[in-house]
């Protein structure tokens, strides 16, 4: 039988010096399901991923990771400015020690899927505007076929359009490749067009989870009237006013 | 080895582009010449005579000598700090404390006056080929190591973290992440470096050896001999834009490539 491949995040706490930025977060991601985690900006959210993708070293708690493989999709590109386009979408693949004409030839496949161009590949990313370069990034994280995918706002600085595809992208992807993703956003609107489960982080006095909403629809029958809907419902709760900071003053 | 291959290949068009130099040049000639022709032979030869010396220099063979010697004298000095000056930078660039620390011993060794560290060379090590070497040395070792400990402090942390998320082995960390990123500082640093070393070389030479491009020019200005003082600046800065153009602006474009 297969092994079992979770997330599993207990009591988890965080501070940088005596800044306290995570408190008591337990939650559980399991395959083939997106949780999104969601709160105000500086409320330790990007702090929780890493802790989940070993960018930083764990101080409390417990986080048992039995993925096979993980990438990570930054809130801004960070390609590196020294390769071009392919180069750097292969890079997850050449740390895995594929061959060189296979790796390019996947990277190749990948960044036509995610709409770029021939002419592209030999690029410097100083060459490409910000939506292309988000592209490549994301297709950097997606070609090493990550069995769970870690995503950092990766959407919020893209235009509606390319927003738009990219989430679709990742829903197909979920769906053929029964992908794992922890997403965190501030946005509550992504959050539930893409998500099984959000977690609502509310930043003060120290990051902690008040509320879990859970969605059983799957993504790809959710309408806009859907999203609308249950962000509308979502945001006249007592709980995300607070936590958002929403109420008119 | 690609690299080499796509230098080689670029070089005629490179080569090309040269042709705006070339006027600009021949403009600086024309200038010269009427400076001659105001001043006289004496103070400012012509060029037309100078390039005569100069050939007859070359032909009749006395001066590749004293060229060979000044050139393996700037090479040694360089050699020197390139190796002391990158590995004692990319060190120290590594630690806070040792950045911070050597910091002020860099400016003092930027601020000091080359004609400083010649004289106190002279007095430790007499007139011999030791003086000018060191001078050469330490004049340019300052320039690589601040070129060296930029490069290790300025390594971007969101790409450090970006590259420990596709859990990169050491060596692409170091190949695809720090080392391009280092290079494109210190490389600059080394050019730069180069061309003070040919000028500290010539000075040091001029005040503190017998033989040399710079006592050459010492004992053409003994004589009062324009011309052949004039054909070895000639030549000094010649080797200077042979070096320049044909050998470190093509590697720089070629490695640059990516840069804005």
């Amino acid at each position: 039988m297969e092994r079992l491949e979770e997330l599993v995040v207990e009591n988890v706490s965080h501070s940088f010096g005596f800044d306290d930025i995570l408190k008591d977060i337990s939650f559980k991601l399991q395959k083939g399901k997106v949780l999104s985690i969601v709160g105000p900006s500086g409320g330790g959210k990007t702090t929780l991923l890493h802790l989940c993708a070993h960018l930083l070293d764990l101080e409390e708690g417990k986080i048992k990771n039995s993925f096979k493989t993980t990438s990570y999709a930054f809130q801004e590109s960070r390609l590196l400015p020294w390769k071009n386009v392919i180069d750097n979408i292969s890079l997850g693949l050449k740390a895995k020690g594929i061959k060189k004409e296979k790796r390019e030839e996947a990277s190749k496949k990948i960044a036509l899927e995610f709409g770029l161009e021939k002419e592209d590949f030999e690029k410097f990313p100083k060459d490409l505007s910000g939506g292309m370069k988000q592209r490549v990034s994301f297709a950097r994280a997606m070609v090493t076929k990550p069995s769970l995918l870690f995503l950092d706002e990766p959407f919020s600085a893209l235009d509606i359009g390319l927003k738009k595809e990219l989430q679709n992208m990742l829903i197909k992807s979920i769906e053929n490749e029964n992908l794992s993703v922890l997403f965190i956003t501030h946005d509550l609107m992504e959050a539930i067009k893409l998500s099984d489960e959000v977690l609502l982080l509310k930043a003060d006095p120290v990051g902690h989870i008040v509320q879990t909403y859970e969605y059983n629809l799957p993504q790809n029958l959710r309408d806009d009237e859907f999203v609308y809907e249950q962000t509308a419902k979502l945001l006249s709760n007592r709980t995300i006013i607070e936590t958002f900071e929403l109420e008119l003053k | 080895m690609k690299f080499i291959i796509k230098i080689i290949k670029d070089l005629p068009i490179y080569l090309w582009s040269g042709w705006g130099a070339i006027a600009s040049i021949f403009l600086f000639i024309a200038l010269w010449d009427l400076g001659n022709q105001l001043y006289g032979n004496l103070v400012l030869p012509s060029p037309k005579e100078t390039f005569y010396t100069l050939y007859t220099m070359l032909y009749e063979g006395t001066v590749w000598d004293d060229m060979l010697l000044t050139i393996k004298r700037a090479i040694y000095g360089f050699s020197i700090s390139l190796l002391l000056g990158s590995f004692l930078g990319l060190v120290s660039g590594l630690f806070l404390t040792a950045s911070m620390m050597s910091r002020p011993i860099v400016t003092i060794l930027v601020g000091m006056p080359p004609i400083a560290w010649i004289v106190l060379a002279m007095i430790w090590f007499g007139m011999s080929d030791m003086t000018v070497i060191f001078t050469v040395c330490v004049a340019s070792f300052p320039i690589i190591f601040i070129g060296a400990l930029q490069g290790t402090r300025t390594i971007e942390g969101d790409l450090k973290e970006m590259a420990d998320s596709f859990n990169l082995p050491f060596r692409m960390k170091l190949l695809d992440v720090y080392f391009p990123h280092i290079f494109s500082y210190i490389f600059p640093a080394w050019v730069s470096a180069l061309g003070m070393s040919w000028k500290i070389v010539v000075m040091a030479e001029l005040l503190s050896a017998n033989d040399g491009i710079g006592a050459a020019l010492a004992i053409a200005r003994s004589q009062l001999d324009t011309p052949t003082a004039l054909a070895l600046v000639v030549i000094m800065i010649g080797s200077l834009l042979l070096i320049e153009y044909l050998i470190f602006e093509p590697i720089k474009r070629e490695v640059e490539l990516w840069r804005d």
